[in-house]
């Protein structure tokens, strides 16, 4: 079952991204607005899920970084700067501030933390506001370029969103490779009980503020891309809701899942859309369908397959006991 | 110096506001760890099923004691066991978001079923103003702060010096050793819920007036009383009451002296220097951490 049940997921990874390649050829302007605002989404949702699912630490700034990295890569490239500049920049900025804001991390926990990244995203979002002599205050940025990537112009929205698809495969890849490496064994150690991580020689104040750092980093990450997306940003999509979408699309994908952001990225961004028939209800429908799924299963759609397989493999390791077992009664 | 009285009464007015919801959700905390997202949401919307019972043609004050018994079932009974009660077992986080996905549903429904608009909304306290050495003082704000002021000493005299508020309390304190000694610690739970329940109705019903009821009025709101209730102590129904009221006073002050635009950061900033140095808050007393 190992072996084939390996082959099986390769499998099924290469047809989604092929899937994402393919079918979005003959998709429309608008369709291909929300695809790539899914592939942003997602990268910021993995950041998150690093600082929440790896490392424990309840964050609602998420936002508020995604908004420091648009913000970036508007001003600079407005200014004639490259994106991949205005990315290094980003992802220089969010690292700082998200380290320092992890040492609140450190003295408190749980809903306080929470708390903490609440106010700073207010704060944030009120310097997005009122800066006007850097963001341009309420009136926004516009005019905002799209890069050229190798010598290829992604002014038009299907090369665009190949442009975020890959990133966000860069990114995936940067993830699988960091939550492997001891490092993200050591977020895992301190997410499942920080004075064991201590006791096991693990510098936890380093790795906590480290998940905080990276985790920031990649939602600077994901504003360098929002910005281009959108051509125009202004300070409303940073305000704290999106800090709780974001918190919301990594509970409902499943946190702590390597696939639980792309999951739940896609719940909160494409469930909206898919539900836009039913007019003015869509978004009452989504708040219950989130209601209902978490009700169902607390840990997020990944956590039922979880559980599914879990409960297989029981199924299968007690078969295989009992004809263990009726071998040896059966034996003379 | 002038208008200072002014400022203070104003800011104990919506202070006290801000103190009742903050309790409600103390309480909640206190009793069944629910951290309620929608807290802001639930003083919104008793707000609109007083307006949609006046527009069935029913006069003010059957409308109040309508919108207070619908909050009841709704926002007490109905939010405990449909969404609290099945997911209490699997932590505090899953639950939160539960919450969060409830404010948007909430507020989507308002808008869907009543009115995007800010739709006026009748006053229990007569317009006017009166003179308080020297002063003049508006009537809706010293009203608002008296109303408040009794509900909150009503509440405290139920929870210090009645049967029920001892056992609510023990409830809160350790349910496990409460459930031993006697105390039906499911109906004292239940009980919180209402009690949340009457207080986000009523302080529905003081706010309105003031700030017009409309489906996004929630969100200020609800953040204000999350700040005064972890500025206060997040474990202690004085301090939230206390919380609320500096949260309510500040915010009126700085608005006035610091600068408009900053005005909403400046509760932040007190937050995150109270939380960094007392982190559990200015009444409360510290959790243990479990290992």
């Amino acid at each position: 079952m190992t072996i084939n049940g390996k082959y099986w997921r390769i499998a099924l990874g290469i047809a989604v991204i092929v899937a994402l390649i393919i079918v979005p050829m003959n998709f429309n302007r608008y369709g291909l607005y929300i695809l790539s605002q899914w592939a942003v989404m997602t990268i910021a949702a993995m950041g998150l899920n690093l600082t929440l699912g790896y490392a424990g630490q309840v964050s609602l700034a998420q936002g508020a970084f995604v908004g420091i990295g648009a913000y970036a890569a508007a001003i600079m490239t407005t200014q004639g700067l490259p994106l991949i500049a205005a990315l290094g920049v980003a992802i220089v900025l969010c690292f700082a501030i998200g380290w320092i804001l992890g040492y609140p991390a450190l003295r408190v926990q749980h809903h306080y933390l929470a708390f903490v990244t609440l106010a700073f995203s207010t704060l944030a979002f009120l310097v997005f506001r009122n800066e006007d002599w850097l963001t341009k205050g309420i009136y926004g940025i516009s005019g905002i370029p799209r890069p050229n990537v190798l010598g290829f112009a992604t002014n038009r929205p299907l090369p665009f969103y190949y442009f975020c698809l890959g990133s966000l495969a860069v990114v995936s890849l940067a993830m699988w490779w960091l939550i492997r490496s001891p490092w993200g064994r050591a977020f895992v150690a301190l997410r499942e009980n920080p004075v064991r991580a201590l006791s096991l020689g693990i510098d936890t104040r380093r790795y906590t503020l480290m998940a905080f750092a990276i985790g920031s980093a990649l939602g600077g990450v994901a504003g360098t891309l929002y910005a281009p997306l959108t051509q125009y940003i202004d300070p409303v999509p940073f305000n704290l809701s999106l800090s709780l979408d974001l918190l919301m699309m990594v509970i409902v994908g499943g946190s702590g899942f390597f696939f639980g952001p792309f999951l739940g990225a896609m719940i909160a961004v494409l469930l909206p859309e898919w539900l836009r028939f039913t007019q003015g209800y869509y978004l009452m429908l989504y708040a219950v369908a989130v209601m209902l799924l978490l009700i169902y299963s607390p840990t997020g759609i990944l956590g039922i397959l979880d559980r599914y397989l879990a409960e297989r493999r029981t199924k299968a390791a007690s078969a295989l006991r009992a004809v263990a077992k009726s071998r040896l009664e059966t034996a003379p | 110096m002038s208008n200072l009285l002014d400022l203070l009464v104003a800011g104990l007015a919506t202070g006290a506001i801000y103190a009742l919801v903050a309790v409600g959700f103390t309480l909640l905390w206190q009793t069944s760890q629910t951290i309620n997202f929608a807290q802001g949401e639930f003083v919104m919307l008793p707000a609109f099923l007083m307006l949609a019972v006046m527009h069935a043609g029913a006069p003010f004050w059957l409308a109040i004691i309508a919108g207070i018994v619908l909050s009841l079932l709704l926002l007490g009974l109905g939010f405990k066991l449909l969404l609290v009660d099945p997911m209490l077992r699997h932590g505090v986080l899953p639950l939160a978001i539960a919450t969060m996905a409830l404010a948007i549903g909430m507020k989507e429904a308002v808008k869907q079923f009543f009115s995007a608009e800010a739709s006026p909304f009748p006053s229990i306290v007569p317009a006017g103003d009166v003179s308080i050495l020297g002063r003049v003082v508006s009537l809706q704000s010293l009203g608002v702060l008296a109303l408040a002021i009794a509900v909150v000493i009503g509440l405290t005299m139920l929870l210090n010096r009645t049967s029920i508020g001892h056992q609510m309390q023990a409830t809160a304190q350790n349910p496990t050793v409460a459930r031993i000694i006697g105390v039906p610690v499911e109906r004292m739970i239940l009980l919180t819920f209402l009690i949340n329940a009457f207080l986000v109705a009523l302080a529905s019903l003081l706010i309105t007036p003031i700030y017009l009821a409309k489906f996004s009025s929630g969100e200020v709101l609800g953040q204000a009383a999350f700040i005064a209730a972890i500025v206060g102590g997040f474990n202690q129904v004085r301090g939230a009451i206390a919380g609320g009221l500096l949260i309510g006073v500040v915010d009126n002050l700085a608005a006035a002296y610091v600068s408009t635009q900053y005005r909403a950061a400046v509760p932040m900033v007190l937050l995150i220097v109270i939380i960094l140095f007392r982190p559990q808050g200015l009444l409360g007393r510290p959790e243990e951490r479990t290992v």
